[in-house]
């Protein structure tokens, strides 16, 4: 009984990463693209939040989560195509610019909240016809009778919201376009040499709006997550730094996409486990902190950036602006 | 979707009626203050090879970028096989039938061979199919050029010689029928340079048509059909090549004439030893060996000069030397101070004691591009007593010493408090070794002395490396120029990947002997 209920917990931590690494996933991707065209894309964090505060809004004001989605998504490419604008268009600082989406979604999602819905900044709750609620799988009460494999599909695969599978549907599709597709060929050769791309005959700022817009749409999803699926309403600063835990999970990935997904579930599970284990002693240690596991992310974010992953070579023209006259 | 014509198929001949394959007409073109190219004409035949020399800064990579759509001539008119072209970028410039090997290749160097050549002219949204298709053009290609790349490789990986050919093969693959080639011989070997001659040739014989821009006279000789002079943005002659000699070309590329340049080799097998580096080995931050176990002495009143293709250590030496990298293992005396891994020198140490290092590359370890040419030409010295007052610089007798060195090397135009970077590439030349030779060095340490200067500084600074020398001092030249390693080195090292592969007196040098040893290819000619 008692090794039941272990597997039991585990199940259900691991249930929980997939919720918790949902918008880490589409960020890591959205940065993903940015980046392999050289753009640095700092700004996930700023669209996920713009996103979230536009969907949650939607969603409260038309009762429709599919409205809510393309908001989040519009918005959020919107500020990508801004980025874009500072960076390709008039060859800007790209950390500059990020920096700046961030400070402003940070800002005006509170003015806007408080403005239109005087909720201190939150967005109203939402009724479950207005979000995107959990989803089961067909058949699958008679496929989690199966030993071993039929449990882990009925707790950790099913019964998760739409949002969560196109999450997990992103990453072979990121990694189809990338390496199986002309588009990819030049995305990942205009990261490492602008001059080669435009020699050869192609844009450079056209593909790099390519990629930027890309990143913006699904950021805006991962952003319509956080407010419409995972809660029922827009809290201030409800991203509260995923974007760039997303970031660091794409640098840890190595600009590629099956790592990329690895780190993002990683610090998912590193978070649910956090969620899980507080107020549980621990055999021979006795109760862990609160806050101590929940800088575990954080923490491990810095010692294996320090160095336990080797040396990430970026695409060699990220962060530079493309010139061509002289 | 893109049209894509059958890739190296039956090539179109040139045309019969002796249409030109290139005309350019009045073409001029103008960055701010300078007049990069002033009323260009120039015919070029279907099926030959042109050359175009010029110095640097002539307007010659100005005006092919023109051709290749780079950039766009502010007047004038560009004709492609007799018909008006309107070239505004890369795209059209491929579309016209023209392919480009620049001097700095195009290439992304993580991709494999296969993906650079396609990039940007797939045929399909597909790579796979993309891939099939290109796989087989370019083996027929290759065959057919004796341009043998392999396809997988990854480019990065390949010798400069191999990347080269890449870029040949993308050219080919979009149905070049016009190839420019940007001073392709710079960073190959001699043997190297002998088999892309080779392969223009062979594409000659097909009907390409090839412009071959180089600063080398004797290439010019030995491959053009035809060459156009530029000087000063104009062309300045257009002849064919059986008709002229590189003296006279010479002397229309500087305008004047120039004297030969030769100076007397010295051998003094008594004079006490400068440098001695005893089994240096240096290994670079991934752990890959970049200087494999060497041995030699420079004398007093000696240039040794190192010869080798770019990138075989040489630079690594001069830095560890210079002590700006530390040496792994293995020792060396310089100066009469003794230098091992556990006592290393700083550069500002290295400065004091008479060492003196003249960088292969100015803008990153030369001066700084952004301060003036009074700033640069004091730095690393900056400290001295009498650039000083108090906590201050003292700027006027910063400026009054560096209008002195101006003066003195002929730096141009001698205004000390111009931005560094708005001096051409010999004049901030001349300022560095301006600067160093200030110190009256025991030991000089020189890189690529001559990279990206025209020939009219050549001469004062080939001038200047020599008086050094005869005051005694010890001059260890590195240079990828052979010529220049053979005009100025008493005695003669050959690196090759990080060993010194070859040894020769300065005075009985030949550019065979050190080609192959450049190759390290010594045992399989003998």
């Amino acid at each position: 009984m008692d090794s039941l209920l272990n597997a039991q917990t585990v199940l259900s931590t691991l249930d929980a990463t997939l919720r918790v690494s949902t918008p880490l996933i589409l960020c890591a991707m959205a940065g993903l693209f940015s980046e392999r065209s050289g753009i640095i894309d700092i700004s996930l964090e700023g669209k996920m939040l713009f996103a979230a505060f536009a969907a949650g809004a939607v969603a409260a004001v038309t009762g429709s989560p599919w409205l809510a989605l393309a908001a989040g998504m519009l918005i959020s490419t919107v500020l990508s195509l801004l980025h874009g604008f500072a960076c390709i268009t008039t060859r800007g600082d790209q950390v500059v610019s990020g920096l700046a989406i961030n400070v402003l979604a940070s800002g005006l999602t509170i003015v806007l909240g408080i403005a239109w819905f005087s909720q201190g900044g939150q967005t109203p709750a939402l009724a479950s016809d207005a979000r995107f609620m959990p989803l089961e799988l067909p058949f699958i009460e008679q496929i989690g009778n199966l030993p071993f494999i039929g449990p882990f599909l009925e707790i950790v695969i099913s019964g998760h919201n739409l949002l969560v599978y196109v999450a997990l549907i992103a990453v072979p599709i990121t990694w189809w376009v990338v390496y199986k597709t002309r588009f990819g060929l030049r995305l990942r050769a205009v990261g490492e040499n602008p001059l080669a791309v435009d020699t050869a005959g192609i844009s450079v700022s056209l593909l790099r709006y390519k990629a930027v817009v890309i990143a913006g749409v699904l950021c805006g999803i991962a952003g319509t997550y956080l407010a419409i699926a995972q809660n029922a309403a827009f809290a201030r600063e409800m991203t509260a730094g995923q974007g760039y835990i997303a970031l660091a999970a794409m640098i840890f990935g190595k600009w590629r996409p099956v790592p990329a997904l690895l780190a993002c579930l990683m610090f998912g599970f590193l978070d649910a486990v956090a969620i899980r284990l507080q107020g549980v002693p621990l055999p021979g240690i006795g109760e862990v902190p609160v806050q101590l596991i929940q800088a575990l992310p954080y923490l491990l974010t810095v010692i294996l950036l320090a160095g336990f992953i080797g040396k990430a070579v970026a695409p060699k023209a990220i962060g530079v602006p493309f010139a061509k006259e002289r | 979707m893109q049209s894509q014509k059958t890739q190296g198929e039956d090539r179109p001949l040139p045309p019969a009626n002796d249409q030109l394959a290139i005309e350019l007409r009045k073409i001029c073109k103008r960055f701010g203050q300078v007049q990069a190219n002033r009323n260009i004409d120039l015919q070029v035949q279907p099926g030959t090879i042109h050359g175009i020399v010029g110095e640097n800064g002539a307007g010659k990579s100005t005006l092919m970028s023109i051709l290749y759509g780079f950039y766009q001539a502010d007047s004038g008119e560009i004709l492609i096989n007799g018909k008006p072209a309107k070239i505004k970028s890369s795209r059209d410039a491929i579309d016209s039938g023209i392919g480009m090997v620049h001097q700095h290749f195009m290439l992304v160097e993580t991709f494999t061979v296969l993906e650079n050549v396609l990039l940007g002219a797939e045929q399909s949204a597909m790579l796979d199919k993309s891939e099939r298709n290109a796989r087989d053009v370019l083996e027929h290609l290759s065959e057919e050029y004796q341009l043998s790349v392999p396809l997988d490789a990854i480019t990065g990986e390949l010798p400069v010689g191999q990347q080269q050919r890449t870029e040949i093969l993308k050219a080919l693959y979009r149905n070049a029928e016009i190839l420019i080639l940007d001073e392709p011989t710079g960073v190959l070997t001699p043997q190297e340079a002998d088999q892309l001659f080779r392969v223009l040739q062979a594409l000659k014989d097909r009907g390409v048509t090839i412009i071959l821009i180089t600063h080398k006279l004797r290439e010019i000789m030995d491959i053009t059909d035809n060459v156009s002079v530029l000087r000063l943005g104009e062309i300045v002659s257009t002849q064919r090549t059986a008709d002229t000699s590189t003296a006279a070309l010479a002397e229309l590329m500087v305008g004047r004439k120039l004297e030969t340049q030769s100076f007397e080799k010295v051998d003094n097998p008594d004079a006490e030893n400068g440098i001695e580096v005893h089994n240096l080995t240096v290994k670079d931050d991934r752990g890959l060996t970049r200087i494999d176990n060497i041995s030699f002495n420079v004398k007093r009143g000696e240039i040794v000069g190192i010869a080798g293709v770019a990138g075989n250590g040489q630079s690594t030496l001069l830095e560890v030397l210079a002590g700006i990298q530390s040496p792994g293992s293995g020792e060396f005396v310089i100066n009469g101070h003794n230098v091992t891994p556990d006592t290393t020198i700083s550069p500002k140490e290295m400065r004091e004691i008479g060492v003196q290092h003249v960088p292969e590359d100015r803008l990153r370890l030369g001066l700084i591009k952004s301060f003036s040419a009074a700033e640069s030409s004091v730095l690393g010295y900056q400290n001295r007593k009498k650039f000083n007052w108090r906590m201050f610089l003292n700027i006027r007798s910063i400026r009054a010493a560096c209008k002195k060195l101006m003066q003195a090397f002929d730096v141009r135009p001698p205004d000390p408090k111009l931005k560094s970077s708005s001096f051409s590439g010999g004049n901030q030349q001349k300022l560095i070794l301006a600067r160093e030779l200030e110190q009256s060095p025991s030991v000089l340490l020189v890189g690529q002395p001559t990279r990206g200067v025209d020939i009219g500084a050549i001469e004062l600074i080939h001038q200047k490396i020599i008086e050094i020398r005869d005051a005694n001092c010890a001059v260890l030249l590195v240079s990828v120029e052979l010529d220049e390693i053979m005009t100025l080195s008493d005695r003669i090292l050959v690196m090759f990947e990080g060993r010194i592969v070859g040894t020769m007196n300065g005075s009985d040098a030949d550019k065979t002997t050190l080609g192959l040893m450049m190759a390290n290819a010594m045992d399989n000619a003998a």
